[in-house]
């Protein structure tokens, strides 16, 4: 299989002595729907900055399907489509005007360029404001105009930094299913996040980052599969009688509600037997918090930022 | 493809600069017509009348080249020095870095549109000129290199400074302190053969004596200083400040960590 990304002892040391990336090795393959993970500060950008050469690295490799920055710049940047964290369009020019002056830079003809501009502003449900200044948009909007920007070349590799900060709910989902559609066409993607529901959602393979070091790279499911117990709330009926669970570690927290901690090598089956013969009525059930988000927590929290804690699970085919 | 690529590239950045300047025309074009009229009233109809004539021709004929080469300047230099800075300070410029554009395409494209606007501006002050002077044209040729090259010139110039510059004082800063000084004492308003000897030698190491008397030579037929020698300066000088803004970008300075 093609390899989207191949990144080989990657590091990067800032003016001043930061040693931002200590020598990383990541490789996504073409099709794939791929996550990096890690707290703040742990290196994503900046590996992100390498790929794209908006940072230059101190040393390593890094090849864009096969073409290597160092020799082939141009060649690999016309790969990439870059969505960044922060909002770096012009303010005060239209959307319209941004976009194809974008698909410009990678030698789209204007003809060819209002088109792919009508076509991405109306799947991003911008193309009512396509000649409003790009500072009239709203937070959400500025997000998918740069989705778009970074469309109009019609990439191969997608690389999304943190899409959905702080667009709302609905949107973020919508968002999700745009990205699982171009995922599907072929393109490989790249996302960052905080939301680790987001790349629970959307990723097949994962890779986390601390403190300059991949800690974990993996596919999705091999992941999850490591996380060893998942936290449980239960709602239940007004109860005369206290919950009590034999073999299960438990806490109560209110007359209606119950946080149960499942293990692996446990059946859930047996909380709600135990519950009924107490005549206990559960409402619902729910989980504490995202899976991911109990593994990752536990992942950067342990420290694990050693290349021996390296996972030899090998990322899976990207294709769907 | 790649030069077809490279060409489409630098119609995008030139076009993106010259649909800048024009959007803002208030700021950028107006202002411009407004400061020389000002300059004919005063110095031409005003004073000029009781200076007399200068090089063989009345003052207002003389100064005319000079003013419309002093808004050029100005206006090539500024229009880089604001468009560039502006594109790192809201980072819009990363849109270039991150695209397949060769560093010279990037460095083509914000010059041709500093040019663009030093051409225009130097058009519309020639236009207003005509209301206060009938304007000669000895050779329309060395007019146009002229005014191509010190076009070219300081939006290069105007391109290293917001490499350079960390807010927009510093974009003010060099216009101010240097372009503006050099301009008014780069034989503008006079001749430099009226100038005693040791300040006539000093001229001569301002670039911009050179670019006003070969523009003057192409309105009026005269000039303090060989054309050929003016063509070689101006020549150096774009040579010069393009390997630096070539070098600067390629290594990121300002632009990349």
């Amino acid at each position: 299989m093609l390899k989207a990304l191949e990144i080989s002892a990657l590091k990067k040391v800032y003016k001043g002595g930061f040693e931002a990336l200590k020598g990383i090795d990541l490789t996504v393959n073409e099709g794939d729907f791929f996550a990096l993970l890690g707290p703040n500060g742990a290196g994503k950008s900046t590996t992100i900055g390498v790929i794209t050469s908006l940072v230059n690295k101190t040393s390593g490799q890094v090849k864009v399907f096969g073409h290597d920055l160092d020799t082939e710049l141009e060649a690999a940047k016309s790969y990439i489509g870059l969505v960044p964290q922060e909002f770096n369009f012009n303010q005060f020019e239209s959307l319209t005007t941004i976009l194809v002056n974008q698909a410009g830079y990678y030698g789209v003809e204007r003809s060819l360029a209002h088109k792919r501009a009508e076509k991405y502003l109306k799947q991003l449900d911008l193309w009512e404001k396509r000649h409003a200044a790009a500072r009239m948009l709203s937070g959400g909007m500025k997000r998918r105009l740069m989705i778009a920007r970074a469309l109009m070349h019609e990439p191969k590799m997608l690389i999304l930094d943190e899409p959905t900060a702080g667009v709302d709910i609905e949107l973020r989902r919508s968002m999700w299913d745009f990205l699982r559609e171009l995922n599907q066409q072929g393109i490989t993607i790249i996302l960052t996040t905080h939301y680790l529901e987001e790349a629970e959602m959307l990723c097949r393979n994962i890779a986390i980052i601390d403190s300059g070091l991949i800690v974990e790279n993996t596919t999705m499911k091999a992941l999850l599969s490591k996380l060893d117990v998942e936290t449980f709330v239960l709602d239940h009926a007004e109860t005369s009688v206290s919950p009590s669970l034999d073999g299960f570690s438990y806490r109560i927290l209110d007359e209606h509600s119950l946080e149960i901690d499942v293990k692996k090598s446990q059946n859930i089956n047996q909380v709600f037997t135990q519950l009924t013969d107490q005549k206990i009525d559960v409402k619902s059930m729910r989980n504490k918090s995202n899976r991911l988000e109990e593994l990752f927590v536990t992942l950067v929290s342990n420290g694990l930022g050693n290349n021996n804690e390296k996972s030899s699970d090998k990322p899976e085919a990207g294709a769907n | 493809m790649s030069s077809k690529r490279n060409f489409v590239a630098l119609k995008s950045i030139m076009y993106k600069e010259i649909h800048r300047f024009i959007r803002i025309w208030v700021q950028t074009l107006v202002p411009p017509a407004i400061t020389i009229s000002l300059y004919f009233v005063i110095f031409g109809s005003l004073i000029g009348a009781r200076i007399g004539e200068m090089g063989g021709f009345d003052y207002m004929s003389f100064i005319v080249p000079g003013l419309i080469m002093m808004s050029v300047i100005t206006n090539s230099y500024s229009n880089v020095a604001s468009s560039f800075f502006s594109a790192k300070w809201q980072r819009n410029v990363e849109e270039m870095l991150v695209a397949p554009v060769p560093n010279w395409v990037i460095v083509a494209g914000y010059v041709g549109g500093g040019m663009a606007r030093g051409i225009l501006v130097g058009l519309i002050v020639t236009l207003v000129s005509l209301f206060f002077v009938e304007i000669q044209i000895h050779n329309i040729w060395v007019i146009i290199i002229t005014v191509s090259l010190t076009s070219a010139t300081f939006a290069l110039g105007g391109l290293i400074n917001a490499i350079f510059a960390g807010s927009f004082d510093d974009i003010s800063i060099i216009p101010t302190f240097v372009l503006t000084p050099l301009t008014y004492l780069g034989g503008v308003f006079y001749s430099i053969s009226l100038l005693p000897d040791f300040w006539q030698g000093v001229s001569q190491i301002n670039p911009i004596v050179y670019m006003v008397n070969a523009f003057r030579y192409g309105f009026l037929g005269i000039s303090d200083v060989s054309l050929t020698v003016s063509f070689g300066v101006l020549f150096v000088f774009i040579v010069s400040l393009f390997a630096i803004a070539m070098t600067l970008i390629t290594k990121g300075i300002g632009l990349r960590s």
